[in-house]
């Protein structure tokens, strides 16, 4: 009954002073909404990053020099096609092995031009990379075999350069040497900010021809099954060590890839996390406070309370409720504030957000916290005044 | 005769200020006993304040012994202290004190509140005390459309809903124009009668102590007269003037016993709980 009653009268006084109340809720929702839609976009991405790496395709190994670790310098590749071969005998089946050598270009189409990444590719790279055309085919072994100038668009380029025209059979001049437009890319969408539709590829003979090197950046596998994927990859790297013993190599899973993001990620969304909840502490300090005047301005009504007979923990309660009930609206609001604006982003925006039931838990619950917390010195400073002091006050 | 409503006996209560011991009361003792009406008057700073907030429970003493409802103060702990004085005490202010945004009924039922009383009970009672008050009409006015009879009315009412022994009403009728505080009087003397609680007022309006059948004075934190009349002021038009030499006696009889004093301490003790012999009071001592 007396709680009940205590819930009226801190309604009453929310109610009595809208202004303020609203100001005090806002610093609250403000922290609210920041933490549930901080949180919902570093979901958001690790989630999107997540189903890129895994849509790359199954069972695939990443052979690179180097070491895979944060903070080492890229090493220049000491691989060549006759490695790629190699691999090849490792693996048992060429179509399983796919290569890249990747460097940026001016690819132009009549007066157009849009500067992108050529990729020289081999013929098996939809295979063992899941990917998709829009029109046309694919690179051919014959392509590659005989470096023809033939090229597939990224989704991307083929708007750039042939805005109103159907690209297939078309020249573009990839670094000043012309190609035969063979095929579009589905699109891809983007990564981290990165547009996956920006690229060409060509024949790996014909990028290596037009750039003059032998160097192959990097070699895919894809493994006929997961179980074995790691102590294919071993072998891989023992092969590639023996022919270079100058240079380390290393063979990555995507569960390895998507570890290493995943924790990239996590630390991002929870730095951001933390800097939201920053904000949700001064939302607090500014409940505090206002509950600190509310004790004030009403010391006359607790007098009067105390004299008919309410009790300190009576007092206490309803200027704690007060406050709670303060977060809890503010909590409420940012709640459903970051919702719709992490909703919004996800659909009008390149940048994904999903939201979490766990967020929405944590940031209501913190935000009740905060109303305790910061309310509990103004409710006992209130449930302590001298009733007769109380009365005397202006 | 039962028990006594609240029994002071020998009752200091003393401030610090910077350090330095400030005495409000220096020893008083009295007896208020079921139904009485008591006028309290004395100058400001003379301590009357200080005791009306003793004898209801909002304060207590430094010195002596305060008894109020049976209960030794000195023995409650702060949420006994408040739950007796819902139990015993109503409260009537100068400036009323009324929840603002409250409507009169709702104030009324505070006390019930605080006494875990349900909702609709709680305004049942308040909606009946209000009619006994006279404002059976207003119940659902807040105190800003009430006028100043009206709102300490409506205190009235809250400091009755409780059914407490005493009544302590603070200058009733310090913020009220005379014809306005002559019927909130009229009321106070009413419910007295009718209802058996103690009224104890705290004034400095000679005139409206005069209407009481027992007058204390007090002055310099000392009780300097306590005298009985057997004819209430209020049942004789002609009462206030055939009282009028006694309220002046006072000061007189004050001053009179002031230099005999430190004896007089106890001679006021005696001289309260002379008007009612009480063989207990000295016994328990």
């Amino acid at each position: 009954m007396r709680v009940a009653e205590a819930w009226r009268v801190a309604l009453d006084a929310l109610r009595a002073n809208r202004m303020r109340s609203l100001l005090t809720m806002l610093g609250v929702i403000i922290g609210v909404a920041s933490v549930v839609i901080l949180v919902a976009i570093g979901t958001g991405t690790k989630r999107q990053v997540e189903q890129q790496v895994e849509g790359l395709g199954s069972n695939l190994l990443l052979v690179v020099p180097g070491k895979i670790e944060v903070g080492t310098a890229p090493v220049v590749s000491p691989l060549d096609l006759k490695d790629v071969d190699a691999v090849s005998r490792v693996v048992g089946d060429p179509g399983r092995v796919a290569v890249t050598v990747a460097s940026g270009a001016t690819a132009r189409a009549g007066n157009r031009s849009d500067f992108t990444t050529v990729q020289g590719v081999l013929e098996t790279t939809p295979s063992v990379f899941t990917r998709s055309l829009a029109r046309g085919r694919y690179l051919s072994g014959a392509d590659v075999d005989t470096s023809r100038r033939v090229a597939v668009l990224g989704a991307s380029v083929a708007r750039t350069l042939f805005p109103d025209r159907d690209p297939l059979g078309q020249q573009v001049t990839l670094a000043g040497v012309r190609f035969r437009v063979i095929g579009v890319f589905a699109p891809l969408g983007q990564s981290l900010g990165v547009d996956r539709d920006d690229e060409v590829h060509v024949p790996v003979t014909a990028a290596q021809r037009l750039w003059g090197t032998q160097r192959i950046d990097g070699i895919a596998v894809k493994a006929p099954d997961r179980e074995r994927i790691d102590q294919l990859g071993e072998r891989i790297v023992a092969e590639l060590s023996r022919r270079h013993p100058d240079t380390e190599f290393s063979a990555v899973t995507q569960q390895q890839i998507l570890g290493v993001l995943g924790d990239i990620l996590g630390v991002l969304t929870g730095v951001l996390a933390a800097i939201a909840g920053i904000s949700l502490l001064v939302g607090g300090v500014g409940v505090s406070n206002i509950m600190l005047v509310s004790v004030r301005e009403r010391t006359r009504e607790i007098g009067l309370r105390k004299a008919v007979g309410a009790r300190p923990r009576d007092i206490g309660v309803q200027f704690l409720l007060e406050a709670v009930l303060l977060t809890s609206i503010g909590g409420l609001t940012g709640m459903a504030l970051g919702v719709g604006t992490a909703l919004l982003v996800d659909a009008f925006s390149p940048i994904p957000a999903a939201i979490t039931w766990w967020s929405l838990a944590l940031a209501f619950g913190v935000s009740a916290a905060v109303g305790i917390v910061f309310g509990v010195v103004p409710a006992q400073r209130a449930g302590r005044l001298d009733p007769v002091v109380a009365l005397r006050a202006e | 005769m039962t028990v006594a409503a609240v029994e002071a006996v020998d009752v200091s209560r003393a401030y610090e200020l910077d350090g330095v011991s400030v005495s409000a009361l220096r020893g008083v003792s009295l007896t208020i006993d079921q139904g009485e009406y008591v006028a309290v008057i004395g100058p400001s700073g003379s301590g009357k304040s200080t005791l009306m907030h003793l004898l209801g429970g909002l304060d207590r003493p430094t010195g002596g012994r305060l008894v109020i409802g049976g209960r030794d103060v000195a023995t409650l702990t702060a949420p006994e202290l408040a739950t007796l004085r819902n139990e015993t005490i109503g409260f009537v202010f100068q400036a009323f004190h009324l929840l603002a945004r409250t409507s009169a009924v709702d104030n009324v039922a505070l006390p019930l509140v605080y006494r875990g009383v349900g909702a609709r009970q709680r305004r049942e009672r308040a909606a009946a005390m209000l009619g006994r008050v006279g404002l059976g009409h207003r119940l659902h006015h807040r105190p800003n459309q009430l006028s100043g009879g009206e709102q300490q009315r409506v205190a009235i009412a809250r400091a009755l809903v409780t059914e407490p022994a005493v009544l302590l009403a603070d200058e009733p009728t310090g913020n009220l124009d005379s014809v306005t505080g002559e019927a909130v009087l009229e009321l106070l003397e009413r419910l007295n009668a009718e209802s058996g609680v103690a009224l104890v007022m705290v004034t400095h309006d000679q005139e409206v102590a005069a209407r009481a059948r027992r007058r204390i004075a007090v002055r310099d934190g000392l009780i300097r007269s306590d005298t009985a009349h057997d004819r209430p002021g209020s049942a004789d038009p002609d009462g206030p003037a055939t009282l009028d030499p006694a309220p002046s006696a006072e000061p007189r009889s004050a001053s009179g016993s002031g230099p005999g004093h430190p004896s007089g301490g106890s001679g006021g003790a005696t001289g309260a709980t002379g008007r009612l012999p009480r063989p207990g009071d000295g016994s328990g001592r």
